[in-house]
């Protein structure tokens, strides 16, 4: 019967994990747009942000896997739910990864390719913003989890694209390679928060297809 | 001496408690979404209470297709059904209580030379084909409506969860309660024509012979469930884990209703008073009932689902089963007369003689027997056919037919003080019975009309003459 009173905090506290890792994006790109406009204390607080951010969602994660498997909730999908939020926690983890790279060092980026970072930042932040709005989804309305998945796998291909762009300038200028290979890994970087959610995205078209009774 | 002759009837309880209590809470406790000792509460609760309120239906028609009169036949009816769930369970079969029981009264009706009404046998055969059907059919229209739910309304995966599991135990309350009514009939009901109790009143209602058996069966079906059903529950729970907890929802909804359709009188009735026919009232196997329910999802989600040798083995089963627990208790009750000496079966005889012609008008019954006068017969099915065409009203022939009945009743003082000391007689009915003791009664009707002359009872109409004849029928048990 505990279970029963149980599900509104835990769904609560499902939900505030989406905020989070939604929230730690939408951070992460302003972080990123602070660090090329060269606002120093804008960024500073964009990092601090992210990072407690980060840190929350490992707690909401952490306390709804003790639930779940404290009141033996949900058993027929509850392998698949941790999975679900472990994967979700991957974006914001690899987000402030980043962005404390970018913080720890300061990566000196020609100006000419500030604009495609911030691009290709920007693409990723909205294949993760599609991700959280599928998962959403995939708690209360199985029905329309497809549209928001169909849309992280666009803009995870459109940021490869873009990625490979930029990767191929950086390597076409005279720039030291040392320094070539500096940017590259930060292009990398920021595009992989795109493929850590088409990895969530791949989950959960299978895990909702499980869902349809 | 009634203990031990119960008590074949009790392992078949507790078989049953054992392993058909896990078709209602299996895929609940196996999956974790209800606890086990939750559900073998709720369980144990629901089979006493379904047994005790609604039991009669379905045992009355197995009393039907042989009424087992003696308490030695009962014993070896239900231990021949007992054994051969065991032997079959032994082989991998899938086996019915239902169907062994039936098996062997007839093997009882073969012995004792009772006419087999083949008219009952094959509306109980015919129930044992439509109760998967019916049951595929309820589950197949269960899971669209439930798909359309869960599938169209925005409700969240933690609410369907919940919704689920007070589902699950809900559901799971209403199958034990349907369990307990519809098959308390296969654990009980060869004992009810033979069994000695006495009405008690709790105040508020009354508990008949017939339901205080209900109740110690239910009991030994508790027993069963608190036992031994934990792990019949996790193999059933790991084998139909395959549906998702959704749709085990539908799965034991389904079977629910089908065992409730197949024991519920005032059901039965309601479609009679629709004008449709009567359902009849028959313990159904509630395994295959589950068996059924699955193929009915499996047919809404696609033909490929259906595993057809699945279905082969029921068909297997309800030809198999019926066939051993026949053999089995003919063999038994020969040993059991022939080598122990126990009465197995009581031969019945029954005449219309001058005095009971005269008996019967005499009461105001409007049945005038007399072109019947002097017949005897020896099967009861004869003779109400006979008084029928008379009075043309079925519970009055019935009543008419069993008071004449031959009991050749000798009492004796040292019988009666036995009884009493026994606590089975009131002092008031030894001191009554005490006056009797120097009469013979060959028909029944003649103990009827001397205990209500003692009683100073007056005979008039079939309602008065109804009641006395039931409380008389305990005592014919008691003295026998």
């Amino acid at each position: 019967m505990k279970a029963l009173f149980n599900s509104k905090k835990l769904e609560n506290q499902i939900d505030q994990f989406l905020d989070s890792v939604s929230q730690g994006l939408i951070v992460f790109l302003s972080g990123v747009k602070s660090y090329f406009e060269e606002d120093k204390a804008e960024f500073e607080h964009y990092l601090k942000e992210i990072s407690k951010l980060e840190a929350e969602a490992d707690k909401l994660r952490r306390a709804i896997e003790n639930d779940l498997y404290t009141f033996s909730l949900i058993p027929e999908n509850r392998g698949d739910v941790l999975a679900l939020l472990e994967h979700l926690d991957n974006v914001i983890d690899t987000s402030k990864e980043t962005l404390h790279q970018f913080d720890v060092e300061v990566p000196d980026i020609p100006l000419e390719f500030a604009e495609k970072f911030v691009k290709l930042a920007e693409l990723s932040c909205n294949a993760g913003e599609e991700i959280v709005l599928a998962a959403r989804a995939f708690f209360k309305d199985i029905k329309s989890v497809r549209d928001h998945v169909h849309k992280v796998y666009f803009f995870e291909k459109e940021a490869d694209r873009l990625g490979n762009h930029l990767k191929k300038d950086i390597f076409r200028t005279d720039m030291k390679l040392s320094r070539k290979i500096h940017l590259r890994y930060f292009a990398t970087h920021v595009e992989k928060i795109s493929d850590d959610a088409e990895d969530v995205a791949d989950r959960l078209s299978i895990y909702t297809i499980k869902r349809m009774i | 001496m009634l203990l031990f002759f119960l008590s074949s009837g009790l392992f078949l309880g507790w078989s049953l408690g054992a392993n058909d209590a896990a078709n209602v809470f299996g895929t609940a406790v196996g999956s974790k979404m209800v606890r086990f000792k939750t559900a073998a509460i709720i369980a144990s609760l629901f089979v006493i209470l379904g047994a005790v309120i609604s039991g009669a239906g379905a045992s009355h028609t197995l009393g039907k297709l042989g009424a087992v009169n003696a308490l030695g036949g009962s014993f070896m009816v239900a231990l021949a059904a007992g054994y051969s769930v065991y032997v079959m369970t032994k082989y991998e079969l899938p086996v019915s209580t239902s169907q062994a029981i039936v098996g062997a009264i007839v093997g009882w009706n073969f012995f004792s030379g009772y006419v087999t009404d083949y008219k009952i046998l094959s509306k109980i055969v015919s129930t044992w084909v439509i109760c998967p059907v019916l049951s595929a059919v309820f589950a197949a229209i269960l899971y669209l409506i439930l798909r359309a739910v869960f599938n169209n309304m925005k409700i969240h995966l933690l609410k369907i969860d919940s919704f689920t599991r007070i589902g699950l135990i809900f559901v799971g309350a209403f199958g034990s309660y349907s369990l307990g009514a519809n098959n308390i009939a296969n654990v009980m009901g060869v004992f009810v024509p033979s069994v000695p109790f006495r009405e008690i009143d709790l105040g508020f209602m009354v508990l008949s012979g017939a339901q205080q058996l209900f109740l110690i069966g239910g009991i030994a079906i508790s027993f069963g469930i608190f036992t031994y059903s934990y792990k019949v529950m996790k193999t059933v729970g790991g084998e139909l884990l395959k549906l998702s907890p959704q749709a085990a929802l539908v799965v034991v909804l389904a079977e629910a209703m089908v065992l409730f359709v197949f024991a519920s009188q005032s059901l039965s009735d309601f479609v009679k008073s629709l004008g449709l026919p009567a359902i009849p009232l028959v313990p159904v196997s509630s395994s295959q009932a589950v068996v059924g329910a699955i193929i009915g999802i499996g047919l809404v989600r696609g033909w490929r689902n259906i595993r057809f040798n699945v279905m082969g083995k029921i068909a297997v089963g309800w030809i198999a089963t019926p066939i051993v627990a026949c053999l089995l208790s003919f063999i038994g009750l020969f040993i059991l007369q022939n080598v122990f000496g126990i009465v197995v079966a009581k031969r019945a005889f029954y005449k219309v003689d001058k005095d009971f012609v005269k008996f019967v008008s005499a009461t105001g019954l409007k049945a005038d027997l007399s072109p019947i006068e002097g017949k005897e017969f020896n099967r009861f099915k004869d003779l109400y056919d006979k008084v029928f065409a008379i009075t043309g009203d079925k519970e009055a022939s019935l009543l008419i037919g069993s008071l004449c009945e031959e009991i050749n009743l000798k009492l004796s003082s040292h019988k009666i003080e036995n009884l009493y000391l026994k606590g089975l007689l009131t002092k008031e009915e030894k001191s009554l019975f005490l006056k009797l003791t120097d009469k013979d009664f060959r028909f029944r009707y003649q103990f009827l009309v001397e205990y209500c002359r003692l009683k100073k009872c007056k005979l008039n109409g079939f309602n008065k003459l109804a009641q006395v004849n039931k409380k008389i029928d305990i005592y014919l048990k008691l003295f026998e």
